[in-house]
This record gives C-alpha cells, structure tokens and sequence, in this order.
C-alpha cells in the first residue's frame, strides 16, 4: 500500500496498521459518526432500502472471500442465506434462544452446510465447482422447502421476532438499522483482517495459481473447503438477519436470481478488494433503485410500456451493467478508486 | 411393475428432449470451452417465439418452426458475435457470468413481450391419445417427440461426422491452432457453432412445449439439461444423449416414487454426485493439467 508523502515505517506495527496516520483514524471517525447521522437526514422508506442493502453487503463480502480471494466460482451464496436465515428462526422460535445466540449459530450452522458443498473441491475445479454451487442453490432450497416442510413451513412465510437484548426491542427501521450497520461494520472489518492473515495469503495463493500453491505446501483442499466454510458463515449471518428484519421471509427471497445478483455485485465492485463488495451492493442497489423511481414517470410519458416491460427494465440494466463491466473494467469500481486515490495523494503530480 | 415401465418410458422420452438441450451445451463447451447458461432461457425464448409466431401470427406449424429456428439461430450467431467474442480468452468466471447476463437479458424479453407472468397458449401438434404397449399406456406426444428428437440427434450427428463444416467444427474442437494454420477461420466456426447449439435448443425447445407446455419455467426446465450433459461428459455427444437418457428416466422414477417436487432438482442432485465420482462424466475426455 502506498503511504503518504513523508511517512514511512519504522516499527512492524506499523507496517501492519490498517489506519495508519493520523488522517486515516480521522476519516474512519467521520465514516462512522456519518453512518450512525444517516437516519437522521433519510426518511424511512430510504432507511429500509440501506438496511436491505447493508445485509446483502455481509452476504457479498462472504461471496468475495471464496471467489474474489479464493477464485472459486459461487452461485450458491443466497441459497446459503437462506440456510441461515431458517436455522437462525427456527432456532428463536423452538428453542428460545436469545438473537444473539442465534447470529452467530445461524453462522455455524450455515458453515457446516458450505463444508458439505466445498467437498467436492477435493476432486473438481473450475467450472465444474462452479455447477457444484449452482447445483447447491436448487437442492438447499428444494430440502427447505419440501423434506424440512414439517420444520420450515415450505413455501409459506416463516415468522420470526424481532431480536432483543437485554430487554430492548429492535423493532423500527432506525433501530434495526444500528444493529444491521453494527454487524456489517464487524464483519467487513473481520473480512478485512482475514486477507492480510495466513488464511487470506492461502486464498489468493490458491486463486493465483493452485498447482503453484500445493507446490509450496498449501493444502489446497484445505484451503477451498476453509473458503467455502467462511463464505457460508458470512451467509448465515446475513441470512440471519435478514430473517429477524424482514419477520417474515419466504423462500423466494433467496433465488438463483438472488445468487446471481450477489455475484453482479461483487464484479461491479470489484473481485479481491474489501471496499469492492460494498461498492457493488451499493452501485446494484441504486441503480435498482434509480429504476423504480423513473417507473411512474416512464409510465406516464410513454403509456405505450406495459407494467411488466416497465418492471423488467431493472432486469435490462442489470445484465447490461455487468456485461459492460466485464467488458470494459473488469477489476470493478474498486480499481476505480484506487486510482482516485493514487492520484489524490501525488496531487497536484502526474507520479 | 406397470407403473415403473411406464415411468422408465416417459423418462426415455423426457431424457431425449434433454438431450437435445444438453447438445447446445456440449456443441459450445467442445469448441469454444465455454459453459452456457443462458441455454435455458435460449429455449425458453425459442419456445415462446414458436407459440406466437403459430398462434399470433396465424401461421402454419411448419413454417412457424422453420422461422423461429431460423431466427434464434440468427440469435445465437448474434450471441456470439457481440457480447461473447471481445471475452475470448478472459477468465472462466468473467465468460460464464456473461452467458448469465446474456440468460437474465432473455427473460426479460420474455416478460416484457409476453407479459409479466408470460401466460402464452401451446399450440400443439403432436397426437396426444394414449398408445397401449402391452400393459403401459404411454401419451403418443410423448412416443413421437422421442422419435422426433431421436431424428434430430441422428441428422445432427450425421451431419457432424460426414459434412464439410462438421468437420471444420470438429477439428475446431480439437485445438484451434493448427484449425487456423489450416486455413479454417475459427471464429467464423465459433459462431456457426453457437448458431447451432441455438437451433437445436430451440427445436428441443418447442418439442417439451408439447409435452408440458411452454411456460416461464421453460428456462429453468433446459438449465436441467446441464445434468445430463455433466452426468455423460460435458465434452461427448454420445456422452450427453446417455447421459440425459439416464437422467430423465431417473428424475421421473424419483418423480413417481418419491414425489413430484423432486423432479425438478433431481438432475442437480445427479449432476453433484456424478462430479463427486466421476468428474469427467461417463465418456468425457479427461484432462490431465501441468505447470
């Protein structure tokens, strides 16, 4: 990482500092007191569309560690929510365990499961892991939905409270959204931290090339399966909360087309970075959004649209964008910023 | 026993219409090395532009599946030619990625031409009156589109192994270097290739319309194929029309004994275990990688 001007390493710990003067501790300070501001100037229909946008934020980071760290492909990631978010209710309603409790088992459980798909990294890489994943998404679903019928309701709605602690009730958007931004912050910040670790070296080894990894002593099954166990855990997590914020969720929240919009973002934002899945999820989310705001106008100046072309616009936009980023920026919007920063540390230099 | 022949029977003929889906996947993966998932919806919209082109346009059935064969053709060499050729040589996830944007781009033509729920009439053409083999009693739609398909698969093959073109495409799958030297232009072979796994898509398209009509699911319905096509080798032919056999009778007798929501994940409960034990299917070259 290229440091500012004048600064250099003198001690190890600070070689291994992620905020590393005193204008990076600044900038973190003023990014979270603008985060916990952000109820406070948005209404709540805004509020609800962060809340949403921050749980799929968790689920992409985890998508990011298996396939923009560890290269393996995975359409799988919002089958895996689901796995967490039904394990996360169930386990509230049946056993009265208290929400926190339930996150991290909603995790655990979620891993376990991400194991058994990441097995058969044992044997295939490549596309056919990729099937594997694809594969994964119909069957998780097809078992929540019609062996578990007795636990999980099939394909009616499940009901879950809201979470608490100690008494409190997180039951507005606002205060939903301090708990859903607290875990996010968590979270990216325990994905940030596993790619500097040996686990994160492993991962990019593997990604880089895999027979050149096992050559050096990486044990690649090891590492895959590792990957895939971390990815679902993030998963479960989000799931988890996705269960406890919407109350009530179906299956159908947790689609193919929801796997797949989880991978979208993570090109948009860029494969292999930290600020990559969380500039994607909020690239995705907007430009979502941006649609259905234009929809009553669109409607009204060409009435010739029906309702559905109008609502598969958004449909449109999204393959569009990401063929285009894969066409013309393939390292996503993160590259992008790197660049800005570059150029904004040498300012006003070429170099 | 009548019952598990019967399910054997309507299993032999759904495989084979798989079969024609899973040769779209196989066509492209042998020379190009890329997997398409926009298959499904390639058929699916195949389907729907069968049904309209029949019952909107008031078309003769002939003629209406010689133009929609011929215009998703024309799609397919489109396919290629502008979103798929400036990928040529990027990585797996970048090209696959591509063909779910290029799948995620039909839907929603499908939806927004044909309405959100896309509720479209199947005009059928195949006899539907039950035939009586000994004791199994099997619907004739399902008889003739085995024959059908059956046919397809063999003109194709025929055509694969003793046309000029089919042995252009197949050189093209054996290495593209020496198909340049030999004066072969590889990606006009490529978008040939793609036109054809288009084609037969969509034939295999409008014959499972004739069995269980064509709808939304359609998609997911040809993304099933990919099953058979892993299960036989997902670079064999032969290998894929076994391979899809197989799996369409399996899927239906778990359709019958266990239930009917098995049916639809059964192909990706097959397509883990058969990449579990026998990664390059059942007559798949199988490839040894070095540094």
């Amino acid at each position: 990482m290229a440091l500012p001007c004048g600064t250099y390493n003198t001690r190890y710990e600070q070689a291994f500092a992620i905020f590393r003067t005193k204008t990076h501790w600044a900038m973190l300070v003023g990014l979270l007191v603008l985060l916990a501001m952000l109820p406070f100037v948005l209404n709540s229909y805004s509020l609800t569309v962060i809340n949403m946008m921050l749980i799929m934020i968790i689920a992409v980071q985890g998508l990011n560690i298996v396939t923009g760290y560890c290269g393996q492909i995975h359409f799988g990631q919002a089958a895996f929510m689901a796995v967490g978010a039904y394990s996360s209710a169930l386990l509230m309603n049946h056993f009265g365990l208290s929400f926190w409790l339930c996150l991290p088992l909603a995790g655990i459980i979620t891993a376990l499961v991400g194991i058994l798909f990441g097995l058969p990294s044992v044997r295939v890489k490549g596309i056919y892991l990729a099937l594997v994943t694809l594969a994964a998404q119909f069957i998780i679903i097809y078992v929540i939905e019609t062996p578990l019928q007795w636990l999980t309701g099939g394909q009616w709605a499940m009901d879950t409270p809201a979470p608490q602690l100690w008494g409190f009730v997180f039951n507005t958007q606002l205060e939903l959204f301090y708990l859903i931004a607290a875990v996010t912050v968590l979270m990216t910040f325990i994905a940030k931290n596993l790619a500097r670790t040996r686990v994160g070296r492993n991962f990019v080894a593997v990604r880089d090339n895999d027979i050149a990894a096992e050559v050096m002593g990486i044990n690649i099954m090891r590492t895959k399966v590792l990957a895939f166990a971390i990815a679902s855990f993030y998963a479960g997590v989000a799931g988890s909360l996705w269960a406890h914020y919407t109350q009530a969720f179906t299956t159908t929240d947790f689609s193919l087309m929801q796997s797949i919009w989880f991978v979208g973002m993570l090109i948009v934002g860029g494969m292999g970075t930290i600020v990559g899945p969380i500039l994607g999820t909020m690239f995705i989310t907007l430009l979502d959004q941006l649609v259905l705001l234009f929809t009553p106008t669109m409607a009204a100046t060409l009435p010739v649209l029906t309702v559905a072309q109008i609502s598969s616009i958004a449909m449109f936009a999204f393959a569009l964008v990401i063929i285009v980023f894969l066409v013309w920026e393939p390292r996503g919007l993160a590259h992008r910023w790197e660049i800005f920063k570059t150029s904004y540390r040498l300012w006003p230099f070429a170099y | 026993m009548t019952f598990f022949l019967q399910c054997v029977l309507s299993g032999i003929s759904a495989g084979a219409v798989y079969g024609l889906a899973a040769l779209g996947f196989v066509l492209i993966y042998k020379t190009t090395g890329i997997l398409n998932l926009a298959q499904g919806s390639l058929i699916m919209l195949g389907g729907y532009l069968f049904s309209s082109l029949a019952l909107l346009a008031g078309l003769p059935i002939w003629l209406a599946i010689l133009l929609s064969l011929l215009i998703m053709g024309a799609l397919g060499y489109c396919v290629e030619r502008f979103p798929l050729r400036p990928m040529l040589g990027q990585p797996h996830l970048a090209i696959i990625m591509v063909t779910l944007a290029l799948a995620i781009f039909f839907n929603a033509i499908v939806t927004s031409v044909w309405g959100e729920y896309a509720v479209m009439p199947t005009p059928y053409f195949l006899p539907s009156e039950a035939i009586k083999i000994g004791t199994v009693v099997v619907t004739s739609n399902l008889f003739w589109s085995f024959i059908i398909a059956g046919a397809i698969v063999g003109a194709f093959v025929l055509f694969f192994q003793f046309s000029r073109l089919g042995l252009n495409m197949r050189a093209t799958a054996e290495g593209h270097q020496i198909v340049r030297s030999m004066g072969i232009s590889v990606s006009a072979i490529i978008a040939v290739t793609w036109a054809a796994a288009s084609i037969i898509g969509t034939s295999g398209g409008i014959l499972t319309g004739q069995i269980r009509g064509i709808d939304y699911g359609l998609a997911d319905y040809g993304l099933k194929a990919i099953g058979g096509a892993i299960l036989g080798g997902l670079d064999s032919i032969h290998g894929a029309i076994i391979g899809c056999l197989i799996v369409g009778v399996l899927e239906t007798l778990a359709g019958g004994y266990i239930g009917h929501g098995i049916k639809n994940v059964f192909p990706y409960i097959i397509l883990v275990i058969a990449i579990v034990i026998k990664p390059y299917g059942l007559f798949g070259l199988e490839r040894i990688e070095r540094v």
